[in-house]
């Protein structure tokens, strides 16, 4: 990009990418807008007039709204905490010189693969399920009550069934992290005197610090907006309503196009201030 | 103290064994240097001798006590690594605490080791600032600073200069020939760079394919290079290894002669030949001599000034007390 040529040429090729880009965030983003604005039941009467801020007021004040606000936090938290946990501890183990290496890595990133909606189905039929589910068939085995997964602890079950959708990701960033560790600098720890645990803790721990905030970012994005794993297991009962969810069933189960859009906002509001939070924390991680 | 003796050592690799059974004692207080080619398994040894590699068979002593299964942290050794391997994340005082800490040495002691450190090194304005923040030299003197604090039975040194440009490796030498001077500590140093070898040990041990090929001071090697591959190695330019009826006249297979002890004239001498390549330093000229007695051509060393160009006629006399002679096998004849 050294000339003024060069540079001009640069703009106009990166124009139709650009463009396209602005059109498909910015038009969606205008009519939940505009939308949010108006009283809109497409079954009960269709488009009826601008109400100004009633859908914003009536959505926050809904009896759903913080109970949806605290599962959110509680999911994405708890799914954060899980694979990060589990995603370092297998990256410390998976990159021990071991037989069957290549194929074991396979299969720990194989959950990935499998969609959203089909693992949640999985989970639900094959391992919670109180009756037939493997869980079940194992806490038999021991002579315990089946749990209820779905409807005793419906929100832990979530978290479950995300972190093990979502472990598989952190795995392969954390490993590749510590995989660019130098073997010289464990070495001379081992010669410090530093035993394993400390070698983890002092050297490998925070030599994987910037990998770790790399994964919460990107996963806290995604999180945010878990869907499919809710609406096939719960349906939103059992309190796993998150703000997603709650969004959904006001525009599609309410058909309250308005009232929905305004939660639409919120979302992107709260998506905004968790990410330009992250981004703060990454940017103070990426300059050290 | 640090008296280190390695007793019928072996190393294998799988199949490969890295280091044949080798015998090797370095005295306390000794600047050892292992030099050799790459790949000559002298950072193996070292390796061995710091307990990162166990020992395939053989023993490892340490001031008299068996140390072959004791564990790198407990037998009392300190190394700087090639690349350093600096803790990233922690500040320079940090870095070199850190061993202290894991031996869970008093703050107070802490604080007065890292001190006389930083100001034997030079480090005491750098104590805060991160690895990343300092040049290579630095980094080096942190490097040192974190072995000289567990003031260990010996330092082990792994190629630590070869990071460095030239000039600070000049420099980072004297220093580290100073601090053995000051320390008196037995230092065992790494290096595929003669030059090092020779400016800073008391004994080097010349490696090829694990095999010692000769142990002695810097001038015993020079003097009296056991075989051929010693006289290549040690001296700089090579020592000029001529086979033939040349070396016939002198009852060897090959005969060797340094740059250094061969006269130049243009008038008179033993080998005729052309002068080639010559390459001025100032001090002295090395000339490349293209001449009858063999292929390649014969390095010599002249004074600073000499006026002889490229093409130039000139006659060469090595000085007789001075010529190596080797047998069919390669090894020295007295």
């Amino acid at each position: 990009m050294s000339t003024r040529h060069s540079r001009s040429a640069a703009r106009l090729m990166m124009a139709p990418a650009v463009v396209l880009l602005l059109g498909w965030m910015l038009v969606p983003l205008t009519m939940t807008i505009y939308f949010s604005f108006k009283r809109y039941l497409p079954l009960r009467g269709g488009d009826l007039g601008w109400i100004g801020w009633e859908n914003y007021v009536r959505f926050v004040t809904s009896s759903a709204f913080w109970p949806a606000i605290q599962t959110t936090l509680v999911l994405v938290g708890g799914v954060l905490l899980i694979t990060i946990v589990v995603g370092v501890l297998l990256s410390v183990l998976l990159d021990q010189p071991m037989w069957g290496q290549g194929v074991v890595r396979i299969l720990v990133i194989a959950p990935f693969f499998v969609m959203p909606t089909v693992s949640a189905l999985v989970w639900k039929n094959m391992f919670m399920d109180p009756v037939n589910g493997l869980l079940a068939h194992l806490w038999k085995f021991f002579g315990a009550q089946p749990v209820e997964w779905l409807s005793d602890v419906p929100v832990f079950s979530l978290v479950l069934i995300v972190s093990w959708q979502w472990l598989p990701f952190a795995t392969l960033i954390l490993l590749t992290a510590i995989q660019s560790l130098d073997s010289e600098q464990l070495e001379a720890a081992e010669m410090d005197g530093a035993s394993p645990l400390s070698r983890f803790f002092y050297i490998t721990l925070p030599h994987l610090s910037r990998a770790i905030t790399i994964v919460i970012l990107i996963q806290t994005i995604f999180l945010l907006s878990i869907f499919a794993e809710i609406f096939v297991t719960t349906q939103g009962s059992f309190g796993t309503r998150t703000l997603t969810y709650l969004i959904y069933q006001r525009v599609l189960e309410s058909q309250n196009v308005g009232l929905g859009s305004a939660g639409g906002v919120y979302a992107i509001i709260l998506a905004n201030i968790v990410a330009i939070f992250l981004m703060r924390i990454v940017g103070k991680n990426l300059d050290a | 103290m640090g008296q280190i003796t390695l007793e019928k050592v072996t190393k294998a690799f799988g199949e490969v064994e890295v280091i044949p059974p080798l015998d090797l004692t370095i005295e306390d207080g000794e600047f050892a240097v292992f030099v050799g080619p790459s790949g000559c398994g002298k950072s193996t040894l070292l390796r061995l001798i710091a307990g990162l590699e166990d020992v395939t068979s053989g023993a490892i002593r340490i001031d008299g006590t068996d140390a072959t299964d004791v564990p790198p942290a407990k037998r009392g050794l300190a190394m700087v690594f090639q690349s350093y391997a600096l803790y990233p994340h922690m500040t320079v005082r940090k870095n070199i605490a850190f061993p202290m800490r894991m031996a869970g040495l008093s703050q107070d002691e802490q604080t007065r080791r890292i001190d006389q450190a930083a100001s034997v090194l030079n480090l005491t304005d750098y104590l805060d600032r991160r690895p990343g923040q300092l040049s290579g030299g630095q980094r080096q003197r942190v490097a040192i600073g974190r072995a000289i604090v567990r003031e260990p039975a010996a330092f082990l040194f792994d190629e630590p200069l070869s990071n460095l440009d030239a000039a600070l490796r000049v420099g980072m030498r004297l220093e580290i020939s100073e601090l053995h001077k000051r320390l008196a500590t037995t230092m065992i140093y790494v290096t595929h760079d003669q030059v090092e070898a020779m400016t800073m040990a008391d004994k080097i041990v010349v490696l090829r394919a694990g095999n010692i090929e000769q142990v002695g001071s810097p001038l015993d090697l020079y003097r009296t290079p056991r075989n051929l591959f010693v006289a290549g190695f040690i001296g700089s330019p090579r020592m000029n290894l001529i086979e033939g009826p040349e070396a016939a006249k002198h009852d060897a297979t090959t005969m060797g002669i340094r740059p250094e002890h061969i006269t130049v004239s243009t008038t008179e001498g033993a080998w005729k030949g052309t002068v080639g390549v010559s390459e001025h330093l100032g001090s002295d000229t090395f000339f490349h001599v293209q001449s009858s007695i063999q292929k390649e051509p014969i390095t010599v060393r002249a004074g600073g000034e000499v006026d002889l160009h490229y093409g130039d006629t000139v006659y060469l006399t090595p000085e007789a007390d001075k010529i190596h002679r080797f047998d069919q096998k390669g090894l020295r004849i007295e």
